[in-house]
């Protein structure tokens, strides 16, 4: 597909374009990323601090709704993680040209929102300072983990899945610290001589890198799966009306990987507008991706269905019971919102100049977001008040502390988010110049 | 094949024992039942159970190890009243046990549910898992006033915040009951040693404790009634607790 008014931009002009992100600094950056610093200070450690202090209890949680934002919380932001790394690593087998531009932004936001997923893990939990029993760390009362939980299951792909996406985004880097490097002076210059690894550009080096390269995308598609099925697992191994169903799994990722994709698309969105990279991230790829999200919202909407249609099918009155609040309870408003945003509205991107269009592929993707942020409260808040026994049948409502948390897990993606782009180029200069026409000595 | 099945059966076996020391089993008959609530008072007394207050009581955050459940049927004027006293039933398959990821919550080979107040980190994920609703989290550090911190149970401990706890069937009865046994140089303890304080506290004798692996202990005569039944028993969990039908007159 080619733009309007598009001039493909030389060498140069691409670390030139790219590193200027790095080296310049205007008042812009320092002021967003002063409000989210503090927004994440005030929203998110404030509270938390205060609920350390008094207890659980600062959060609207109660019998029956044991748990609540803080876990549906968990889901969305590891949901977030989901599509970048997953998504670089599918494409990058499948040898798709135009992931080279978006990936890196996409690998940063697995990154941070699996670190955001992690603090909500600490908040969640009622003794913070015995978190560090759920790994199995060699003690002397000889006491392990308990390896039948899913919680465990949990701990450990979340670490794993970190460890392995941190690993593949640095590796993709090293090339590019590089280029950092022997574009800087002083200090900076001497930092990136040791992030890049004294990286020379020679011929075996590029040759291990590639390999390396794709070993750990190869390795990290089948982890990305895993992580957030047995994030699932957490609420299908229980038998809890609503929780206990065998579609979590494929349910949680599918969504997962739809909320991730919609995710890029806004961040794409934003690092076009503000950071001048107007001529590497192109409707083309913008394209690509609407059609990605048409076929996961429409996998999406047919597992909404089949839950319903399983909960009805089972014939239980317990099933009955949590559908009829679910459905049509006090957070109905809530559920519709989700099918509009999730299901319907997406349907628009049928459309090719929709599907082109930056805005409003931008306010699809914030809606597909906000759709599946509240699927995930639905799932907690709708499913544990209606259990069994109809005398336990309470309300969950997240209080002010939680809700205040909430807020803040989205400023301290942000923060993070912020400096990640000064430390890493958020384009991968080496790869766009591979999409490039090949130089021409005589021009 | 053989194999497979029995490792099956293994695995199946609560708790992976083979067979339980004591099988401590509770009866409830419902229909002597009053709904008096005795027995609710006698738990909070003797386990060191916080008085929350009407505010968290409202947040549906009160701590009572065995409830009154209060079932209504029928309108006004012809309305039934029916009660159901819920503990935690000591599931042989408890749902609970397998998702803690600290194994705070165990099958002991009493039969027991047994938590672990020390170990529990508070994921609340038992409680989410039971079908009972039956385990309550310390939301805060709950304090006792002057002069009520005096009547503590010193056989039991207070616990602090972020914990989660539930009925134990008064596990420290059952224990001093074994060391008394021990002491008189007998091996096992007798049928009606061990008496739980809402048992105890019942003054239509509604409930009975005692040992199910005993065939003459009063549990396995009550268990043999043709009333009885388990609660949800269709999940499967297995538990120990055996409630007797309320005889209903049809006319």
């Amino acid at each position: 597909m080619t733009d309007t008014n598009y001039q493909e931009p030389g060498y140069a002009d691409v670390n030139r374009d790219i590193l200027q992100t790095l080296l310049v600094t205007g008042p812009k950056y320092w002021i967003t990323f002063g409000i989210s610093a503090s927004v994440a200070l005030i929203c998110f450690f404030g509270p938390w601090a205060y609920q350390l202090y008094v207890g659980v209890g600062a959060a609207g949680m109660n019998r029956s709704a044991m748990w609540g934002t803080y876990l549906s919380n968990f889901i969305f932001w590891i949901g977030l993680s989901h599509s970048g790394t997953l998504l670089s690593a599918v494409l990058h087998i499948t040898h798709s040209g135009w992931r080279k531009a978006i990936y890196r932004s996409a690998e940063a936001m697995t990154l941070f929102s699996l670190m955001t997923a992690a603090c909500f893990v600490m908040v969640h939990v009622g003794r913070l300072w015995f978190v560090h029993w759920t790994a199995p760390i060699p003690n002397p009362m000889e006491l392990w983990p308990n390896f039948r939980s899913p919680l465990m299951f949990d701990v450990m792909a979340v670490t794993t899945y970190l460890t392995a996406s941190s690993i593949f985004i640095y590796m993709g880097s090293v090339p590019d610290y590089a280029a950092v490097r022997d574009a800087s002076t002083g200090l900076r210059r001497r930092l990136y001589t040791i992030f890049s690894f004294g990286w020379r550009g020679t011929a075996k080096e590029w040759h291990t890198l590639s390999w390396a390269y794709m070993f750990f995308a190869v390795f990290v598609i089948p982890l990305a799966v895993s992580v957030h099925s047995i994030v699932s697992w957490d609420f299908a191994l229980s038998i809890v009306p609503g929780l206990h169903q065998t579609i979590f799994a494929p349910y949680f990722v599918c969504g997962a990987i739809y909320s991730g994709t919609a995710g890029i698309v806004s961040v794409m969105f934003l690092l076009r507008k503000y950071m001048q990279l107007e001529r590497y991230i192109r409707e083309i790829h913008l394209d690509n991706l609407g059609k990605l999200l048409i076929v996961l919202s429409l996998i999406w909407t047919y597992i909404n269905i089949v839950e319903v249609f399983t909960g009805w099918y089972s014939g239980t009155s317990f099933e009955y019971e949590f559908l009829k609040f679910r459905l049509f309870g006090f957070y109905a408003p809530l559920y519709w919102e989700m099918i509009l945003f999730c299901a319907v509205v997406p349907l628009f991107m049928l459309h090719k100049k929709i599907r082109t269009s930056w805005k409003w592929m931008f306010i699809i993707s914030i809606l597909i977001n906000i759709g599946m942020f509240t699927e995930r409260f639905i799932i907690v808040a709708t499913s544990l008040p209606r259990k069994f026994l109809p005398d336990a049948f309470g309300f969950y409502f997240p209080s002010f502390v939680e809700i205040m948390i909430s807020i803040g897990s989205f400023a301290i993606f942000t923060t993070l988010f912020l400096i990640f782009i000064k430390w890493t180029p958020c384009v991968s200069i080496y790869e766009v110049k591979e999409t490039l026409k090949p130089l021409r000595r005589d021009a | 094949m053989a194999k497979i099945t029995d490792k099956i059966k293994e695995y199946t076996r609560p708790g992976y024992y083979e067979k339980f020391d004591y099988h401590w089993t509770m009866s409830i008959d419902l229909d002597r039942c009053t709904g008096c609530g005795a027995c609710v008072v006698a738990c909070q007394a003797e386990n060191n159970l916080p008085i929350v207050g009407e505010k968290r009581f409202k947040e549906r955050r009160e701590m009572k190890w065995l409830r009154i459940e209060r079932y209504w049927e029928g309108e006004y004027p012809n309305l039934k009243l029916k009660f159901l006293p819920m503990l935690c039933q000591q599931c042989d398959q408890a749902p609970c046990e397998t998702p803690c990821p600290v194994a705070a919550t165990y099958h002991n080979q009493d039969g027991l549910n047994t938590q672990i107040y020390n170990r529990c980190i508070g994921t609340r994920t038992c409680a989410v898992y039971c079908p009972y609703e039956v385990r309550y989290f310390n939301w805060f550090t709950y304090t006792w006033d002057e002069p009520l911190e005096q009547q503590l149970n010193p056989d039991v401990t207070v616990r602090e915040k972020g914990v989660m706890e539930k009925c134990t069937f008064c596990v420290q009865r059952i224990r001093m009951a074994k060391d008394k046994a021990k002491d008189d140089n007998r091996r096992r303890v007798k049928d009606g040693e061990v008496t739980p304080a809402c048992v105890q506290s019942c003054a239509s004798e509604a409930m009975q404790f005692g040992d199910l692996n005993d065939p003459n202990s009063k549990v396995s005569k009550m268990t043999k009634n043709k009333r009885a039944y388990h609660v949800l028993e269709e999940l499967n969990t297995k538990p120990s607790v055996v409630y007797l039908q309320k005889v209903e007159k049809h006319d």
